[in-house]
C-alpha cells in the first residue's frame, strides 16, 4: 500500500494551486527569464506612457 | 519672481521639486520644507528590514543634494497654512518649525505663490493600543530607522531559533483601516527567505494577518489577470505563494490591541481572537500629519482645507454615496484645492474620495477594509502633473494644465521573494488603472492587457533595476529626467 496523503481534515493549503515542476523551473530558467524581463519592461513602459496626461 | 513652496521631500515632494527646479528653477524660487534630513527610497526598506541593505543604501542627504540645485531646502516641519495671509499682509504663507539641531523649535513664516502639500502620512500607531516600535510591541518597515530596528529584532529571533527555540512570526496590518499591504506582503516573503538562508525555517510558524477581505486585495479590491486560459483573481496566486512557502494566513482581521507577545484581533464575523507571537511587523494605519489652516482674520479653517482624517481636500468628489454609486470620476485629476487655486496636494497627502476596496464591517460594526494605497508610481505621476501645471500657470495658464487621476493611471508592484542574481525571484504585478473604471472596463474594471502578474527571476532583476534607477534619478545624476517616473 502506497503513502496515503490528504487524510487530515481540510486545511488552508488544500485549495490553492501548487506550481508544477515545470513552472518552478521556468521561474529561474535564464533564457526564458531574459525574455520575460524584456516583456515586463515593455509592459511597464506602455503602462507609464498611458499614465501621464 | 514667484515662490513655490513644497511641503515634504518624499517620493512625491522630491519629484515635484526636481522637475520644478529643472523647468523654472532659474526664473523662480523653489523652497522645499521637510522635517527629515534624508530622502528615503521606501520600497527598499524591506531589504533593510532583513539585513540585506543598510540605511545608507536606501537614503541620501537632502541638504547636500539641493545645495547643487536652485532649491532652497529648509529642514523643518510645516505647522500651519495661511492661504489668505494675515492682518499684516495679504500674501499667503506657511508657518514652519525647524527640526535641524541648530535651529530646533524656531518658527518661521514662509510666503508662497504656489504651495504643494506632499507631507505624506503620519504613521498612526496610536490608533491601536500597543502597536509600533516606539510605544508598542511590534516593529515597522515604514522608515529606514524602523526597518533597521526590525532587522535587529528579526536577527534576535533567528538566534533564538538557532538555539532550538520555536518562534511565531506575525506580519501584516495593525488595524482594520490600514493600507500598504504590499509592503507587508513583500516583507513576509523576505523574512521567509532570510529564515531559509539561515537554515532555521523549520523552527518558525509564519502567519499573515491582514484587514483584506481576501488575500491579494492590496487595498485595490484585488485584481483579475489572464493566466492559463482563465481570467483569475489575484487571490489565487497570493494564496498559492503562501502555501508554497508554508505561510498561514488570517484575513478580514482588525487588530484591536497588542500586548507583549500577544495580538488581540476581531474578525468580520464579530468574533474576538488572540494570537501569540515572538516577532511581529504590523503596518500602522495612516492619517494626515496634522497641519492646521487659518484665514486672514486668524479663524481656524482646517476643516475647509482638510478631511477629518487630516488629508487635504482636492478636486475629488467627496459627496457621501453608497458603494454602488461610486465612480472612477470621483477621483481627483489636477490635485488643486477647490478653495485656493494656488494650493495642491499630492502623494499620500491628498484625501481620497472613498476606498477602492469594497467597504466592509464586522458583525459588531467595526470597519475592516483596506484604505486606498498610493504607491510610488502614482505619487510620482501626480507630482509631475502638478509640477507641469504650476510651471504653466506661472507662464499664464488660468488653471491646471495636466491631470493624473488614479482612475486613469497604472501602478507597478515588484515584491521580492528572495534575492540572488540567478536563483532569486520576485512577484511582479501591474494594474491599469489603479482605481477600477467599470464604465470603461465593465467586466473587471481594468485593462486586462496591462494588468498582469508573474513570479520569476526577471522580477528580481526588475526590482534591483528599479532600486538603482530611482535612487540615481532622485540624486539628479546626469540624464535623470530620461528615466520614466
Amino acid at each position: 500500500m502506497g503513502n496515503i496523503t490528504n487524510r487530515e481534515p481540510y486545511q488552508q493549503a488544500y485549495y490553492p494551486p501548487t506550481p508544477t515542476g515545470v513552472t518552478r523551473f521556468m521561474r529561474t530558467c535564464l533564457i526564458w527569464q531574459i525574455y520575460r524581463f524584456l516583456v515586463i519592461n515593455f509592459k511597464m513602459l506602455k503602462l507609464i506612457a498611458k499614465s501621464h496626461h | 519672481m514667484s515662490r513655490v513652496v513644497i511641503l515634504g521631500a518624499g517620493i512625491s515632494g522630491h519629484t515635484a521639486a526636481r522637475y520644478l527646479n529643472k523647468w523654472i528653477g532659474k526664473q523662480h524660487e523653489i523652497v522645499v520644507v521637510s522635517p527629515n534630513a534624508k530622502w528615503n527610497w521606501i520600497p527598499s526598506n524591506i531589504w533593510v528590514g532583513v539585513g540585506q541593505m543598510t540605511e545608507d543604501d536606501v537614503t541620501f542627504d537632502l541638504a547636500k543634494l539641493y545645495a547643487k540645485t536652485n532649491v532652497d531646502f529648509r529642514q523643518a516641519k510645516a505647522v500651519s497654512i495661511h492661504p489668505e495671509g494675515n492682518a499684516e499682509s495679504a500674501k499667503p504663507f506657511v508657518t514652519v518649525e525647524y527640526t535641524r539641531a541648530d535651529k530646533a523649535g524656531v518658527q518661521e513664516n514662509i510666503s508662497y505663490d504656489f504651495l504643494v502639500n506632499a507631507t505624506g502620512p503620519k504613521l498612526n500607531f496610536g490608533a491601536t493600543e500597543g502597536l509600533g516600535p516606539e510605544h508598542g510591541h511590534t516593529v515597522s518597515v515604514c522608515s529606514a530607522k524602523h526597518a533597521l530596528e526590525a532587522n535587529q529584532k528579526l536577527q534576535a529571533s533567528i538566534e533564538a531559533m538557532r538555539r532550538g527555540e520555536r518562534q511565531t512570526i506575525v506580519i501584516g496590518t495593525g488595524h482594520g483601516m490600514c493600507t500598504c499591504q504590499g509592503a507587508a506582503f513583500e516583507y513576509i516573503y523576505n523574512v521567509d527567505h532570510t529564515l531559509r538562508e539561515a537554515g532555521v525555517r523549520d523552527k518558525a510558524r509564519i502567519i499573515w494577518l491582514s484587514n483584506e477581505y481576501e488575500l491579494g486585495d492590496f487595498g485595490m479590491g484585488g485584481v483579475h489577470i489572464e493566466r492559463g486560459g482563465y481570467i483569475t483573481n489575484g487571490k489565487t496566486f497570493a494564496e498559492s505563494l503562501m502555501v508554497e512557502r508554508g505561510i498561514e494566513w488570517i484575513t478580514r482581521a482588525h487588530v484591536k490591541k497588542v500586548e507583549a507577545g500577544k495580538i488581540h484581533y476581531e474578525t468580520m464575523d464579530g468574533q474576538f481572537h488572540e494570537l501569540e507571537f515572538d516577532f511581529s511587523m504590523l503596518i500602522p494605519p495612516f492619517a494626515g500629519v496634522g497641519l492646521k489652516a487659518f484665514d486672514k482674520a486668524g479663524a481656524d479653517i482646517t476643516s475647509q482645507l482638510f478631511a477629518p482624517n487630516g488629508f487635504m481636500k482636492v478636486d475629488a468628489d467627496y459627496t457621501q454615496r453608497p458603494y454602488m454609486e461610486w465612480s472612477a470620476k470621483d477621483w481627483p485629476k489636477t490635485y488643486q484645492t477647490p478653495s485656493y487655486r494656488n494650493i495642491f496636494a499630492v502623494g499620500i497627502a491628498f484625501a481620497t474620495p472613498h476606498l477602492i476596496s469594497k467597504p466592509m464591517q464586522s458583525a459588531n460594526g467595526t470597519p475592516i477594509n483596506p484604505t486606498a494605497p498610493r504607491t510610488g508610481m502614482p505619487s510620482a505621476a501626480m507630482a509631475k502633473a502638478v509640477a507641469m501645471s504650476i510651471r504653466d500657470m506661472l507662464n499664464g495658464a488660468e488653471k491646471p494644465t495636466h491631470t493624473a487621476s488614479m482612475a486613469e493611471m497604472g501602478a507597478a508592484c515588484v515584491a521580492s521573494t528572495g534575492s540572488h542574481i540567478f536563483k532569486g525571484t520576485a512577484a511582479t504585478m501591474t494594474v491599469f488603472p489603479v482605481v477600477p473604471d467599470y464604465e470603461k472596463y465593465p467586466e473587471y474594471g481594468r485593462d486586462i492587457n496591462l494588468t498582469f502578474g508573474e513570479i520569476g527571476l526577471a522580477g528580481h532583476w526588475m526590482k534591483y533595476l528599479l532600486h538603482h534607477a530611482f535612487i540615481y534619478q532622485a540624486k539628479l545624476r546626469p540624464g535623470w529626467s530620461l528615466i520614466p517616473d
